[in-house]
Formats: structure tokens, sequence, C-alpha cells
């Protein structure tokens, strides 16, 4: 089926936009939870304050969540190597992040249940960390990537990780998860500017300004950082089979200090991504002075998107980079699943993920209005 | 040679997060359809009672659907982070089901267990009720993906090792689809949910009739879950998934295990009902047998002989032979990839190189392996008999306990006879019982399926990712601490939303009467129990 559409290189290129696309799929929808968690003692004081919060998010992170586990899921299934490597390589990094957003499902669940002060103090916590640590992390291991991780392969090919954690956590990449966590901080207070009402709306909105500016400048320096040449870069080197077999041992690759400024020079369009990434953050910032929250929360969507597509153009083809043994580096096209699971897989997800983005939209639209202190404290209330 | 510590650490972790993990998922499978069918009543009939029945044990539901979110998270990222080698030997296969599960049932239970909870003021009753069937329907259909992937481990069809990458392949789709293990896993694990969920709600209603409280809502809720129970119980049973152990070499090792039959026996086969199985001397102490009946359950026939252990042994150690000649054409390639005839040999015998594999954990270098190694390794097919076959017992035991549960509660239901308070007890008693035995079942499964990691395919000690031990303490230590806690907590709160009783659903404003957007204030639905 579709064999006549698509050869196996085209399917290669569509698994890994469609990466992208899961990936900005969930910092677009999970990421202003997650950032609504992160700014809850920011912008909520009081108890209700904070009920309002939690609650424009309260109906909906559940469903945002499932982009985070349908990423795990999509890179297991078309990216193996990627998925064996990266998650035992980031081996307690990734422990953290779980933790943390274990924490999540029980904390939006369970603090409503009881009504003494410090039984919520105790979830609210868990929400400011279940929304921050994660978003942290997540940008922690771009830098990671960016910079290229120790690891190689056996010729069975068994991948062996040759970093600690405390490697992870190099001045660069806490460079990119500081920029990470701005983001999706802005994210959340655009989603919170947009959905509640009175004071915590006020303070997401004058928060969001200065995080949407921060976004933008925090993501200009990381490209001037690139372009100095710190992050370093690679390069595939002589021709790769585009429809060859996924090993990872079979080819040669190159580091160079700007390699990943490499693809604008050779397509200097390509510059419209990143500048989307900048663009979005600003108008943004500019959205929340001038109040306009529908707006805003769209630019701070495009800007996300900007962002993360950035990574993903720069590195194109590498995805994940060897600093140890470059020649092993994964790519797209020596890292992926058989054309047979990558074309099954495709056909999944053209019948279903527009399933989904239809019914996700209807409950968006079933719960569309803002959230205010009446709606949490009145006694026709269905809040958590 | 990868530590045998850090593998049986990684199993240790597995085992935990897994078994954990599977205490919540049951009861949301069960429940989700139960409250459902109250809901279905309520449209239908527009008795309030019911929509209280909906309210009360959609909120139970609710704290038990959070921690088993939680605690799925870490499913599926712990094959990437503690089996590396696993991921990506047989990513490429086991990968797919679960990016379908993603994408077809977590985010259609995901995204409307939101309106569940929070739509009833938003929503119509009859739209409600949609939604609340379609979050069932993608709970039921997250157990569907996730045991293919799983019926794929214990009978890895469709799928060949491609020496090009180094990993199995899919080679057939439809066949990973409809594995017949998988099939049956299916069908079995889901009627097992529903027999919990039938459970909960028998024995929590049972409580409040032996407390004279909320009477009303307690006796309905007693009649539908002995109805849906008997009905979910037998499924479990007539339905249960021995029929898949006669599909493959090791499923017939497995079944061999939990029946502790160490030699093969004229069909039709005698089933064990009791004894003590002794490893050392290949038998089973003070067995007492019932002529026939093994051989019914195991091979739905009266002519079909069951190979015992050491037939299976022997199979095994010819298998290992087998595949060492895969191995040493697999060894061929590596070194010269144009090589035609060692890639000609691999396609005639790499169906057998999984077990040229299990050498491994003997000698470095498989093809130098000595015949005393390979019977070593031969025998180490064998799983510990003892823990399946006691296990194996109790759970079925627990089953047919069940049966007669729901079946005497039915009785006096149907008959609108007054319930002696003797059957009350009881099904307050038989609350933990279900865990048991799903517990014990999920055990027979996968701990049966030792020493595979992938039945044939991949021996579970190459598996592991290369972690330190301090790495698998550290995050051992992490997620029991983690998960004690919660489990605390949700205890807590599961005893005292019970103990607070249906009428919550008045003074809690998110329990609110779908299609009004008023207030319930001073309603109590359950003041007068004689209805």
């Amino acid at each position: 089926m579709l064999d006549f559409l698509f050869d196996y290189a085209a399917l290669r290129v569509i698994w890994w936009v469609l990466l992208g696309v899961l990936l900005i799929g969930f910092a677009v929808t999970d990421g202003f939870d997650m950032g609504v968690g992160a700014l809850l003692p920011f912008v909520a004081g009081t108890d209700t304050e904070r009920r309002v919060a939690i609650n424009t998010v309260g109906p909906v992170w559940e469903g945002n969540q499932v982009w985070f586990i349908l990423g795990g899921g999509a890179i297991f299934a078309a990216w193996p190597a990627l998925y064996a490597l990266s998650f035992s390589g980031f081996y307690l990094a990734m422990f953290l992040v779980l933790a943390s957003l274990i924490l999540r499902p029980v904390a939006f669940k369970y603090r409503s249940k009881r009504p003494e002060a410090r039984w919520r103090r105790n979830w609210d916590m868990a929400l400011v960390v279940g929304g921050a640590v994660p978003a942290l992390i997540f940008g922690v291991a771009v830098g990671n990537t960016l910079q290229g991780v120790p690891f190689h392969f056996t010729d069975d090919l068994r991948p062996i990780y040759e970093g600690t954690l405390l490697g992870l956590l190099n001045p660069l990449a806490l460079y990119c998860g500081l920029a990470s966590l701005a983001m999706i901080a802005m994210h959340g207070a655009a989603w919170l500017a947009l959905k509640a009402e009175g004071p915590v709306a006020e303070r997401a909105s004058r928060l969001g300004a200065r995080l949407a500016l921060a976004t933008a400048a925090l993501f200009a320096g990381g490209g001037l950082l690139v372009a100095l040449g710190l992050f370093g870069g690679y390069e595939v080197v002589g021709t790769q089979a585009l429809d060859g077999p996924s090993n990872p041992l079979l080819k040669a690759v190159a580091t160079a200090p700007r390699a990943w400024l490499g693809n604008y020079g050779a397509h200097p369009w390509l510059v419209v991504v990143p500048a989307l990434g900048i663009a979005g953050a600003l108008l943004a910032a500019l959205g929340f002075r001038a109040r306009r929250e529908g707006a805003t929360f769209l630019a701070s969507a495009l800007g996300i998107a900007g962002i993360v597509a950035t990574v993903g153009v720069s590195m194109f083809p590498v995805i994940l980079p060897s600093s140890t043994s470059p020649a092993q580096s994964l790519t797209v096209f020596d890292a992926s699943s058989s054309e047979s699971t990558l074309r099954t897989m495709l056909i999944a997800t053209v019948i279903f993920l527009p399933i989904v983005l239809a019914y996700t939209s209807w409950v968006y639209t079933v719960l569309w209005g803002k959230v205010g202190e009446d709606e949490i404290t009145g006694s026709g209330s269905t809040a958590y | 040679m990868v530590d045998p510590l850090l593998v049986e650490l990684s199993r240790l972790q597995f085992a935990l997060t897994a078994m954990y993990h599977f205490l919540f998922v049951p009861l949301t499978l069960g429940l989700s359809i139960l409250v459902a069918m109250m809901e279905t009543v309520y449209v239908m009939t527009r008795r309030k009672i019911w929509r209280d029945m909906t309210k009360f044990w959609g909120l139970l539901f609710g704290i038990n659907f959070a921690l088993g979110v939680a605690t799925g998270l870490t499913m599926e990222f712990q094959f990437g982070m503690n089996w590396a080698f696993y991921s990506h030997y047989v990513g490429d296969i086991f990968g797919a089901p679960l990016a379908i599960e993603g994408l077809m049932a977590f985010f259609l239970e995901a995204t409307l267990v939101g309106l569940f909870f929070f739509g009833w003021t938003k929503l119509t009753p009859l739209a409600h009720m949609t939604v609340t069937w379609f979050m069932a329907l993608g709970t039921n259909l997250s157990a569907l993906w996730i045991l293919i992937a799983n019926g794929w481990m214990q009978n890895p069809v469709g799928a060949a090792f491609n020496p090009d990458t180094m990993r199995m392949e899919v080679t057939d789709f439809y066949a990973v689809l409809f594995n017949p293990v998988a099939q049956a896993k299916f069908v079995h694990t889901v009627a097992a949910g529903y027999t919990m969920g039938a459970v909960f709600v028998l024995a929590i209603s049972a409580w409040y009739i032996l407390k004279n409280r909320h009477v009303a809502l307690a006796k309905r809720s007693f009649a539908i879950a002995s109805a849906f129970g008997l009905a979910a119980s037998l499924s479990v049973v007539v339905l249960g998934d021995e029929s898949g152990y006669a599909l493959t070499e090791h499923q017939k090792m497995k079944l061999a295990a939990i029946e502790a039959m160490w030699e093969s026996e004229d069909a039709p086969a005698s089933f064990t009902l009791f004894g003590v199985p002794n490893a050392e001397a290949g038998r089973t102490d003070y067995a007492v047998r019932i002529p026939w009946v093994m051989g019914l359950i195991g091979t739905r026939s009266l002519d079909t002989k069951m190979p015992g252990i050491a037939e299976l042994v022997d199979r095994a150690g010819t298998r290992i032979r087998n595949g060492l000649t895969a191995y040493a054409a697999l060894e061929a390639i590596k070194k010269d990839r144009g090589d035609q005839a060692a890639r000609a040999t691999f396609d005639r015998t790499r169906g057998d190189l999984g077990y040229a594999l299990l050498l491994k954990q003997f000698v470095d270098d498989p093809t130098k392996a000595t015949d005393a190694e390979i019977d070593q390794a031969a025998r180490s097919t064998v799983p510990a008999v003892l823990p399946l076959f006691s296990s194996f017992r109790i759970m079925a035991l627990l089953g047919f306990a069940l049966i007669a549960l729901f079946g005497t509660a039915l009785f006096y239901t149907m008959r609108e006879a007054h319930a002696p308070r003797w059957l009350f007890r009881l099904a307050f008693l038989a609350l933990p019982a279900p865990w048991i035995a799903v517990e014990l079942g999920w055990f027979v499964a996968e701990f049966g399926r030792q020493p595979w990691i992938i039945e044939g395919v991949l021996p579970t000690f190459l598996a592991t990712s290369e972690l330190g031990v301090p790495d698998l303490l550290v995050t051992i230590a992490g997620f029991t601490a983690l998960y004690g806690a919660l489990a605390v907590i949700e205890v807590m709160l599961m005893v005292r939303a019970v103990k607070k009783g249906p009428d919550q659903v008045v003074g809690d404003p998110s329990m609110l009467l779908p299609g009004t957007g008023t207030s319930i204030e001073g309603y109590r639905p359950f003041a007068t129990p004689a209805e």
C-alpha cells in the first residue's frame, strides 16, 4: 500500500518531519499546562487564585500529556536506535523527568480532595516541580544533543553510553535548559492571560511580556553561540545511501565548529525557521502588553514551533551526534525503522491523527470561555 | 557480557513498576465500563439514582485513574531506559503497537476523561454518556495494543532478523496484529479487568448494605455488579489464555512448568490439582491428578500429545545447535558484508539464532561452546517450576471462587430475595481477591517466559542497557519511595471517599447534576433508604 507514493528515503524524511510535529505538538499543548504549573506561585497567591490558574488547565492537561507519551512511542517505532540510546544515555535525567511528571496527575486530582492549607500547598509544589523540572531537563537534553553525546555501538549494535549525569549539566546545556524553561513559562503565561480572569490574568500578562523577551533573547543568543562555534557541529562526509540499511556504522561524519549553520548556507530560505522563533516570541511580548490574549497565545505557539524546528533543521540529517565516535552518529538515513514499519505507521498516523485533532478541538470548544473566581467558588462549579 | 547483577536489578525494576501499574489499570478497565453502563441506564430511564451512581463510582474511578496515568508514564519510557539493547533489537516491531496505542487509545481516554468530570454542566445527558462510552473504549483499546506488543514477546510472529541492521524487522504486520497469543491475552486480561471492577463495586456496595447506609444506591450497584461480574469472571476462565499455550515451543515449556509436567504424557494428559514440584528429582510429590483434564484444556482435543519438560529441553538442545550455524554465518557476514554463501546459510537457519545467544551466559564466543555448555544452555530454558505451579493454582482458585460469589449474588438479586448477611460479608472480604489474581496472572505470563525476553529470539540477560548498578539502585529506590507514598495517599483518599459515601456528590461541586447549571444544595437522594 502506498508503495508508489513514497520510497524509503522519502519515508525517512517524512518521519523526521513527523517527529518534529510531535515534539512541537507536545511543546505547544503540554507546554502551556506545564508553564501554568511552573508559574503557579508567581501568578496566584490565595487558594482561590491558585484554583483559578489550575482550573484553566484542569480538564485538558491530561490529553495534552499524551503528546509526550505518543512522542515516546513514535520514537520507539520510527527511530528505535534513538529511543534506545537517548533514554538509556540520559538515564538519571530521564528518571527526574518521569518522577516530576508522575506528580502531576495526582497533584491535579488530589489537591482539591482536602481543604487543609498544607495539603494544598504541598500539591502546589508538586505542580511547580512537574512543570519546571521537565521543561528545564528537555532543554538540557537539546543542549547536549547539539554538542554531541558520548556514545558508541558494538558490532552487534549494542548502544553504549560513556557519559555521566554531571557531564550533562555543562554550561552550554544549562543555557539551553534556561531557554526552554523561559519558553514554556511564556507559553503558560499566554494561556493564563487567555483563559483566566482577574488578578491571575493580570500578573500572567505582566510576567509573560518579560518571559517572551527573555525567550527571544536566549534563543537569539543561542544562535550566536552556535555561530561563534561554541556548540561545535557535525556533518556527514561523502555520500550516504538514502535508502540503505539502518546501520549507523556504515558512514563517515566530520566535526566542524559551525557545521550546524551549514544547512542555512546551502538553503538560505531556511532562515525563516529561526526567524519564526524570534518573531513569535517578540510578537507575544507585544501581545502581552497590548492585552491581545488570543493573538498572544498564537504568537507564542508559533514561536515555540520555530524554536523547536530550528534545532531539527540545523542538525539535519543528523539526529543524535556522537562526540566520542562521530562516524557512529545517528542520522535520518541510518537510524530509522524498516521501510515496512515506517509505511505502516504512516498509514496509522494519516488515519488517526486527524481524528485525534478533531475530537481534541471539539473538547476545547466545549470548554471555551474564561475561568474566573465566580466559576470556582460558585455553587454551580465543576472545578478542582 | 552484561553484569548479572545489573540484569537482575533491571528485571526487579521492571517487575516493580509494571506490577504496580497493573494495580490500577484493570480497575480502570472495569470501572469505566460499569460507569458507562450506569449512565446509560440513567439516560434511558432518567431516574436520578442512576445518575448518582454514575457520579459516585465515577469519583472513585477518577482517584484510581490518576495513578494509572501517572505510573503508565514510566512504562512508555522504561524500555529505552533500562532495556536499550532490547529496544534496538526489536523496536521495529515492538514500537509500532506502542505508538498506535498512544494515537488510538491514550488520546481518546485522556482527552475525554476531562469532559467526563468537567462536562456535566456543559453537555446534554446524551452527549455526556457518549463521552463516557468513548472514554471506556479508549481504555479498552489501550489494553488491546499493549497486549499485541506483549503477545509478540510471547509468540514473535511476522518478523525476521536482518543481518544488515543487526535487529529483528517486520515481515508481516498483519501476523503481528492478529497474533493468536495476543488475541487470547486481550480477551483474558480485559475480562479480568471487568471482574476486578465488578468485585470493587460489589464489595463497597456490600459494605454500605451491612452498615445500612445508602441502601437504595448500594443495592442497585450490587445487582449490576453481580450480573456484570458473573459474565466477566466466566469469560476470564473460559477464554483463559491457556489456549495460546499450545502454540509455540516456549509457550509449551511455560505450560509444562505451570503444570509441573516433567515427562511427556500420553494424550489426553492428566491435570495435577495439587502437588509439590520437586525440580531436583524432576517429579511432583504428593500429586493429586485428574485424568484427561490437562489434555483437554491445553490442546482442546483428546489425542494431541503434550510434551513434558524433559522432551522440550531436548528440543532446545537441537535448536541451539542449529542456531550456532546461524551465529557463525552472522559473524562471517559482519566481517564481509558481501559473503553470499554466509548469507544463504544465515537465511536458512536464522530462526534459531536466538537459541545460540542463550550460550552467551556461559561462554563469550558461542561457536566455541562445548557439549556440556550446550546442555547447560538447553536446561536454562526451563523456568522455575514451583512459583509458576503454585501462582497459577492460586489465581485459578480465586477465579473460581469469584464465579461462585457472583453466581450467588446474582441468584439472590434475581429472586429479589433478602440476601443473607454472610453473603455481603463475603462480598466485602472478596475485595483483595482480584488484585491478587491479576498480579499472579501477570507473574505467570512474564516469569514463565524466562529465560527469554522475546521467546526464542532474545534472552533476557542480553537485553539490558549498559548502565551502572548504582544507576539502577538510585531509580529503584526513587520509584519505590515515590510509588509507596502515592499508594498511601491513594488508599487514604479512596477510603475517605467511600466513607463519606455517595452524599458527597451533593457536597462536591465537581459532581454536579448533568444538564443543569443549578445548585443541588439540600438534595438528599438517599435520605430514605427504602425507596
